[in-house]
């Protein structure tokens, strides 16, 4: 889950890591109280969960309350990269001496993390990694050592940073490692981590990823940071049932069993729609895991169905662990319980089932004769008779 | 022939009491698999299906001759399961839990390569490992496929088993499901490795989807290692940036981790990348039907 900068900002502090006093708001007169209340020059920032913020002409200094309101009159409502600024963080004005790039992230292909620090800070790290290689140190950290204070100043070091910075600058990227391991996080970045003119250097900038696998024993984090506004109608009312969902904006509804053979449905699905009219792209992705039964099954029909934008559905399984024969008379108890509950599916479904127990399982849906659904051997053949059907439908 | 699975594996189940564990340890014993155990600390010397069940993985070893462990135990206590196979040295230990924390896996990943490596770790959040016809450890489906010369290696399980029935008349050598988090034990490098060495296979089918760099790295590593024919599949092309499709791992960031990419380097070195999945087994077909 990503953080907001506002987010990240509560959390450094909790850490006792500075960051400049600053106030949300969502509307105009929220914005003026907010720069009465910290005086003086202020920054308004947009709030959204991307980068190049500032480029887009989302950060912008106001030097009153009047000029506060005139920034964020122009920030609120704006889109950056397809995200409309629902809300700002008015934040008091920091005398800057020097910008520094900071990060904690976990890398991948090492299986490690890795602490990023540079002198060249407030800009794209890729880009100075890019063209000026030599300034961006890169320093693996090990998770059986971590970072403690004397670490954390060999980063900073590392990262060509001033003298005068470097215990400002070592406290807080040790602070910094805490906020990594004890919220479960899998990039902490300070972008800038500045020096002030007073000597101090803080967190200017915040973008904070935590890992959803740790959300079991980091509830209360989850709970407060969750951006319930933001999430999709659908996605939200699968995740309360414990769908496995994520809405994509075409109109053939897919279920499937395990992640990479959905994604790889989806795949298929596009591709087999190129050659029909409207050219049909997936409306979704939907793994009902191993399990198949006929709960899951017709919760996923059910969230399914409720997307207007849905013509056709391919339910396309591989019978592994699940035999093929319990997931088609999950489907026939979906559509019973769907039907007594006044919902009956009315869109086409195509049924693509192979692996254990298939030929018991396509026997019992032809037995069925459920309406609207057809049965399709071969995944390829039953992706492009549920993209024709959909096209049909539009 | 096979690779680090064979006939004479000595399995044993970490979490083989619970729910999971029972049902996939029937299985795994269904399938002429050696199970030989199970390790519960607090059941220790009490039996479960029939086996005997050990305080520890070090005691399982030590009774029963064990060499691999499969671990089915809930992701809160995966991070301790893993280290205490690795302190007991099993030369392999099959992490089968899904949604283990990811700094509980880099944590377990770097304790096994401080004691040296001497564990080799499949997963988490895999299928496992089959050699067909000779061991089974995890939850792969025994009855899908037959044994053979194909080496299979995979993030995703659903996929591993459509392309294992897809080829069933060929038949496979040994198939690894390697899992989908960001981070994970072996790698595809490690595998294609392993088959390149194994006289018991003949080709390759390697499976990857959205997310990382594992599929670029493999790419580079059979550019300039694997002789024999490779042929690959990669999931996730409509996948929208940002989104986590199912798999922890299988996420584009920015510009990063795409299937074009993958598909584009793993084209680059030669090996051929289906369409889609039946397209991809169709390739396997003609290699193997021109041996």
């Amino acid at each position: 889950m990503d953080l907001f900068e506002h987010q990240a900002k509560e959390l450094f502090a909790d850490y006792g890591i500075p960051v400049p006093r600053g106030v949300v708001a969502f509307t105009v007169e929220d914005v003026r109280k907010a720069a009465e209340q910290l005086t003086g020059r202020v920054v308004v920032k947009a709030q959204v969960k991307t980068g190049g913020r500032g480029k887009a002409g989302g950060v912008k200094v106001a030097d009153d309350a009047n000029d506060a309101v005139a920034k964020a009159t122009d920030i609120l409502g704006m889109d950056i990269k397809g995200h409309t600024v629902h809300k700002v963080l008015v934040e008091e004005a920091s005398a800057i001496a020097e910008e520094y790039y900071f990060s904690f992230l976990l890398d991948r292909a090492n299986r490690t993390f890795l602490a990023i620090c540079s002198a060249a800070g407030g800009m794209d790290i890729e880009e100075v990694a890019h063209s000026t290689p030599e300034k961006v140190a890169k320093v693996a950290i090990s998770p059986l050592t971590g970072v403690d204070r004397a670490k954390a100043r060999e980063i900073a070091a590392a990262g060509q940073l001033p003298e005068k910075a470097l215990d400002g600058a070592a406290e807080l990227i040790e602070k910094l490692w805490c906020v990594f391991v004890d919220e479960d996080a899998t990039l902490v970045e300070v972008n800038p981590m500045i020096l002030t003119a007073d000597g101090d250097v803080k967190a200017l900038d915040g973008k904070v990823t935590l890992d959803g696998n740790a959300e079991f024993r980091q509830k209360d984090v989850f709970e407060k940071f969750a951006d319930k506004a933001a999430e999709d109608p659908l996605e939200a009312a699968a995740k309360e049932k414990d769908l496995n969902y994520v809405k994509l904006d075409g109109n053939v509804g897919i279920i499937g069993n395990g992640a990479g053979l959905v994604m790889s449905t989806l795949d298929v699905v596009a591709y087999a729609g190129e050659q029909f009219s409207g050219k049909p792209k997936p409306a979704n992705f939907l793994d009902i895991g191993g399990g198949a039964s006929a709960e899951v099954m017709a919760a996923g029909l059910e969230i399914i169905l409720s997307d207007p934008a849905v013509k056709s559905i391919f339910v396309n399984v591989f019978g592994g662990i699940t035999a093929c024969d319990a997931v088609a008379n999950g489907i026939v108890a979906a559509f019973k319980l769907l039907e007594d509950r006044g919902e009956a599916v009315t869109r086409p479904l195509v049924v693509r089932l192979d692996g254990n127990n298939a030929l018991l399982g396509r026997q019992i849906l032809a037995d069925a004769a459920l309406k609207g659904v057809e049965l399709v051997d071969t995944m390829d053949d039953a992706a492009k008779r549920a993209a024709e059907l959909a096209a049909a439908g539009v | 022939m096979a690779i680090w699975l064979t006939e004479n594996s000595k399995i044993i189940v970490q979490g083989m009491t619970g729910g999971e564990g029972t049902k996939h340890a029937k299985r795994m014993l269904a399938s002429g698999a050696k199970v030989v155990g199970g390790v519960n600390a607090r059941k220790a010397g009490t039996t479960h299906l029939d086996l005997p069940v050990f305080g520890s993985v070090a005691e399982a070893m030590a009774a029963t001759g064990a060499d691999v462990s499969v671990v089915f135990v809930p992701p809160a206590f995966t991070k301790d399961a893993v280290k205490e196979a690795v302190d007991a040295e099993i030369p392999l230990c099959v992490v089968i839990t899904e949604g283990v924390p990811i700094h509980d896996t880099t944590e377990f990943w770097a304790y096994a390569v401080e004691k040296g490596n001497k564990t080799r770790i499949i997963g988490p959040n895999c299928p496992g490992i089959a050699s067909p016809g000779a061991s089974n450890a995890g939850i792969i489906p025994a009855d899908i496929t037959t044994a053979g010369r194909i080496g299979l290696v995979s993030k995703s399980g659903t996929l591993t088993y459509q392309l294992m029935y897809e080829l069933r008349d060929f038949g496979f050598s040994t198939a690894v499901g390697i899992g989908g988090d960001p981070v994970i034990g072996t790698t595809h490098i490690d595998a294609l490795q392993a088959f390149q060495d194994d006289p018991g296979t003949d080709a390759i089918v390697m499976i990857g989807e959205i997310g990382g760099d594992a599929e670029e790295r493999a790419a580079a590593y059979i550019e300039q290692h694997v002789t024999k024919p490779v042929v690959a599949y990669v999931a996730g092309f409509t996948a929208p940036e940002g989104k986590t499709m199912g798999h922890a791992g299988a996420i584009v960031s920015g510009s990063a981790g795409t299937a074009q990419a993958k598909k584009e380097a793993l084209e680059k070195v030669g090996v051929r990348v289906g369409k889609t999945p039946s397209e991809t087994a169709r390739l396997m077909r003609e290699i193997m039907q021109a041996r």
